[in-house]
């Protein structure tokens, strides 16, 4: 295995759990409707719901880090540590969530059900709008430059240095935040889509999701269509390296087009992913009771969000391009841990098959009994 | 002071602030975890109604604390990034690897069969209910294994070697990573757990006693939970002091900053009570203690298992002297050497680069020879001054004794109610005894927490023991951002741990008044 067959596969790696992640903010889309839930009946019902699931979506965005950190730790460094208040915020709103499932109502919580409901919807919006804002990184830029040689100024020695505004910028950059928009809504269409298949028993309720649904489901169109869009116009930059060191960076007009078609199969799965999220929206909408729905759209949004990894990080694109100095952009040659470590990583990557095998196994067991309103209100432990 | 100089203590705070919130929670979830599910195995042996009681109350109260443990847990991870991005760049070839191997292995382990462990009752088999209780606990573990590993590698760095063409290190043995000091690490820090929650669990069922409600529950679970931490505080201290062997090895600075011992000697004693002299420094005579009741041969024994064995002291470190096991004086580098050293390593790596953008390759392999020769004290080129090397003594020379001390009272405590429990219903009469073990429930919280006070305020100032001084690790971010991100969270988690500490004394309180037997 070469250094650059590891880079390639822990890119691939990255994309998957990237992939992963985006699905199962269908949490996060959930959460995103419980203050218009209109009937307490029906905020828990979503609440627990979302709450058999909340841990996973919070453990991938956890090891989606990790890997990032071993594999990628150049990325790593700059991106958290120069746009501070982009991930602090990302953060924050993972932290409120992850107390106010169990704590919402505790009798002696202190703060009240509506005050970690408040913290789950802001989780819900603020966490989506955020990753996407992350992810659109890393095709529109930040404002930053790693110069290695500062390690050896005392006064002064951190290699990754980014624009005064610390992360502000990307957030209200309206570009990212088009992406952010779009992750919200495909979110919560997800989540509409999730409940049809996860709750039983209450007609009036499938209704009103199928509704929902075809809403949420058409807002994200617009932004997904519009990011898609700007995506495929947009100019990003060739890196020629030696491995390790840039030696030249090539601004490219339509370079993530060029990618796409170039990279045949990153299109294709383009292509299916978007095919399979619109047919998992539109029969679960239009049909009279179709429950399938967030498998087509679970699976499609994986594969589109991995085919934009994709096009980010291969075809010698700077996958975290630099808006002040594209010379110091960063790709997967120059971000990437050694030879040493990726094989090292690559053969515990060996287990994420079982890891998967034995979550889908237990999804489908805790899943098997569906929820209903009558089974809320007599379960041992809810939410 | 400097920007910088803010920066860094500021975000030392806001991660000590995180770690010590975060360390409020974990050693309980690991305690408890097994707790319940040895609890639950009993139950499906003997399918005794009580046993599954039992099993459901504690899970419960391991449920409320895990939920707040997950939320800290997520900020120590991003906060490598957000607050020590150089760091991350200088060794997140090696650090890295165990976080993702975390990720990968323990925290989905964690997160899937957790959910089956509060949901799944009417759901699952009983058995496939308890495989799931079963592996929660031991993925809880599994993750401590890994961020304990990463943690001690911080504090002695092997299986690398710097690559100066990057200007980081990088992994060239795995397996190095799982040395003396991490193998000690894990087992005491997470037996530390089982002794946590023995105490926590006696307490709880004290309340039980002497609000005189489900006794039988009670003295049920004072059984469990006593044996349970007597077995945890013993492999603690065990491990504790194979800890402390590794430390005189590895870090002989923290563990006189420990001892607050600065002129070191052979058959050296242990302060056990002591008033450290504020005057003291490195280099004066004045005396280290105001006051102290020492034990001879003490600390010897505790960091070389050998009475008359020679512990440096701070400033034979500084000054480079020691002993060997055979009563010989030997130099070690003193600091003064190591900071020259430390520049020149940094001067090395300098002109390799230099030479390396004119092409030169003799220049080039004469610095890379000079680096590699200097290179074991880089991060002491980063300082002006020995002074800037030297851990604050008396918070580690306090804390290491708050956890020794609690550490024995505990020790102590757990015999003496096992004895009670078997042997009289004393325990169960007297409110005095009762009271005794429900105040001493938040002292083996302190103890514990002294216990990483210990091992991170000695270590300092090192991120990376001799390569990375906290000064180099941070990210350039504003301190005002730091400051203000501090507060945050400390709000924040201050917030949720009155909220966690409320709701389990209701939910106590709650199922006190059930019939639990």
């Amino acid at each position: 295995m070469t250094l650059e067959y590891l880079q390639n596969y822990w890119w691939l790696l990255v994309s998957v759990l990237g992939g992963i992640l985006v699905f199962l903010l269908f949490v996060q889309g959930g959460q995103s409707m419980i203050l218009s839930a209109g009937s307490e009946t029906r905020r828990d019902l979503i609440v627990n719901s979302m709450g058999g699931k909340w841990e996973l979506t919070f453990t991938t965005l956890v090891t989606f880090g990790g890997a990032a950190f071993a594999s990628f730790p150049l990325f790593y460094s700059t991106s958290f540590g120069g746009a501070y208040w982009l991930w602090i915020l990302i953060l924050f709103s993972f932290i409120v969530q992850a107390v106010s499932y169990e704590y919402r109502r505790k009798k002696g919580n202190i703060y009240g059900t509506k005050t970690y409901d408040i913290f789950l919807f802001i989780n819900g919006c603020v966490g989506c709008v955020l990753l996407g804002v992350a992810v659109s990184m890393f095709f529109f830029g930040g404002e930053f430059t790693v110069n290695r040689g500062n390690l050896l100024d005392g006064s002064a020695p951190v290699i990754s240095q980014w624009a005064s505004t610390h992360g502000f910028e990307a957030i209200f950059n309206w570009k990212n935040l088009v992406l952010g928009v779009a992750v919200l809504f495909l979110a919560r269409t997800q989540a509409c889509l999730y409940m049809m298949n996860n709750i039983t028993d209450d007609p009036d309720f499938f209704k009103t999701l199928k509704a929902k649904a075809l809403i949420n489901g058409g807002i994200f169109l617009v932004f997904f269509l519009w990011f898609l869009a700007l995506l495929l116009t947009a100019t990003g930059y060739t890196v020629v390296s030696d491995g390790i060191h840039t030696i030249d960076v090539q601004e490219t007009p339509f370079k993530y087009f060029h990618n796409y078609t170039d990279m045949w199969w990153a299109g294709i799965t383009l292509l299916l992913g978007v095919v399979l999220v619109l047919f998992g929206w539109l029969k679960s909408c239009l049909s009279k009771h179709f429950t399938k729905g967030i498998w087509f759209t679970g699976i499609g949004t994986f594969l589109v969000v991995a085919s934009l990894f994709w096009v980010a990080g291969y075809g010698d694109t700077a996958f975290y391009p630099s808006l002040l100095n594209p010379m110091d952009s960063l790709t997967i040659r120059n971000a990437s841990s050694s030879e040493f470590t990726l094989k090292t990583m690559s053969y515990v990557s060996l287990l994420i098959p079982f890891v998967l095998a034995y979550i889908v196994y237990v999804w489908r067991a805790m899943d098997k009994k569906k929820l209903t309103p009558a089974t809320l209100e007599s379960t041992d432990h809810k939410y | 002071m400097s920007d910088l100089t803010t920066v860094v203590d500021w975000s030392r705070l806001q991660f000590a602030i995180t770690a010590i919130y975060h360390w409020l929670f974990v050693p309980l979830t690991l305690g408890l975890s097994v707790m319940v599910a040895i609890m639950e195995s009993i139950y499906l042996k003997t399918k005794s109604e009580k046993w599954l009681l039992a099993t459901k109350f504690w899970m419960r109260l391991f449920g409320i604390n895990f939920a707040i443990g997950v939320a800290t847990g997520i900020i120590l991870e991003f906060e490598f990034g957000t607050n020590w991005s150089n760091y991350s760049w200088f060794v997140g070839d090696i650090f890295g690897a165990p976080l993702a191997i975390e990720g990968i292995l323990a925290f989905f382990m964690e997160s899937t069969f957790v959910a089956v462990m509060f949901f799944g009752w009417n759901k699952v088999s009983p058995r496939f209910h308890l495989a799931s209780t079963w592996l929660t606990s031991i993925g809880a573990s599994i993750s401590a294994l890994w961020i304990l590993v990463a943690n001690a590698w911080m504090q002695y760095p092997v299986g690398m070697e710097f690559d100066p063409e990057q200007m980081r290190n990088v992994m060239d043995n795995f397996w190095a990573l799982f040395s003396g000091i991490a193998v000690n690490k894990f087992f005491h820090a997470v037996l530390s757990g089982w002794a946590l929650s023995g105490v926590f669990v006696i307490g709880v069922s004290c309340w039980f006693l002497w609000k005189k409600r489900n006794v039988e529950f009670a003295v049920r679970s004072i059984k469990v939970g006593a044996w349970f931490g007597l077995v945890g505080m013993v492999l603690t201290m065990y491990t504790g002091d194979g800890s402390a062997v590794e430390v005189t090895k590895h870090q002989p600075m923290k563990l006189a900053a420990m001892e607050g011992l600065y002129h070191g000697h052979q058959g050296q004693s242990l302060a056990a009570v002591a008033v450290l002299n504020p005057d003291k420094e490195w280099n004066n005579d004045e005396d280290e203690y105001l006051f102290d009741i020492s034990l001879p041969y003490g600390l010897s024994i505790l960091g070389r298992h050998d009475a008359d064995a020679f512990i440096p002291g701070i400033t034979d470190i500084i000054n480079g002297v020691d002993m060997n096991a055979e009563g010989d004086t030997i130099n070690t580098v003193s600091y003064a050497d190591r900071i020259a050293m430390g520049k020149k390593a940094q001067q090395a790596l300098r002109l390799y680069g230099e030479a390396r953008e004119a092409g030169d390759s003799a220049a080039m392999a004469s610095s890379l020879k000079n680096l590699k020769e200097n290179y074991r004290f880089f991060g002491y080129g980063y300082f002006n001054s020995v002074n800037e090397a030297i851990p604050p003594v008396g918070l580690t020379f306090v804390m290491f004794r708050v956890m020794v001390v609690l550490g024995s009272y505990f020790l102590l405590f757990f015999i003496v109610v096992l004895l009670l429990v078997y042997k009289s219903t004393l325990l169960q009469k007297s409110v005095w005894l009762q009271w005794i073990a429900m105040v001493s429930v938040p002292f083996m919280w302190i103890c514990s927490e002294a216990g990483w006070a210990v091992a991170e305020v000695g270590r300092q100032p090192w991120t990376v023991q001799d390569l990375l001084p906290t000064m180099a690790s941070v990210s350039a971010v504003p301190a005002s951002s730091v400051i203000v991100t501090f507060w945050l969270f400390a709000l924040i988690f201050t917030v949720l741990l009155i909220a966690e500490v409320s709701i389990m004394c209701r939910q106590i309180s709650k199922e006190s008044k059930k019939a639990l037997a």
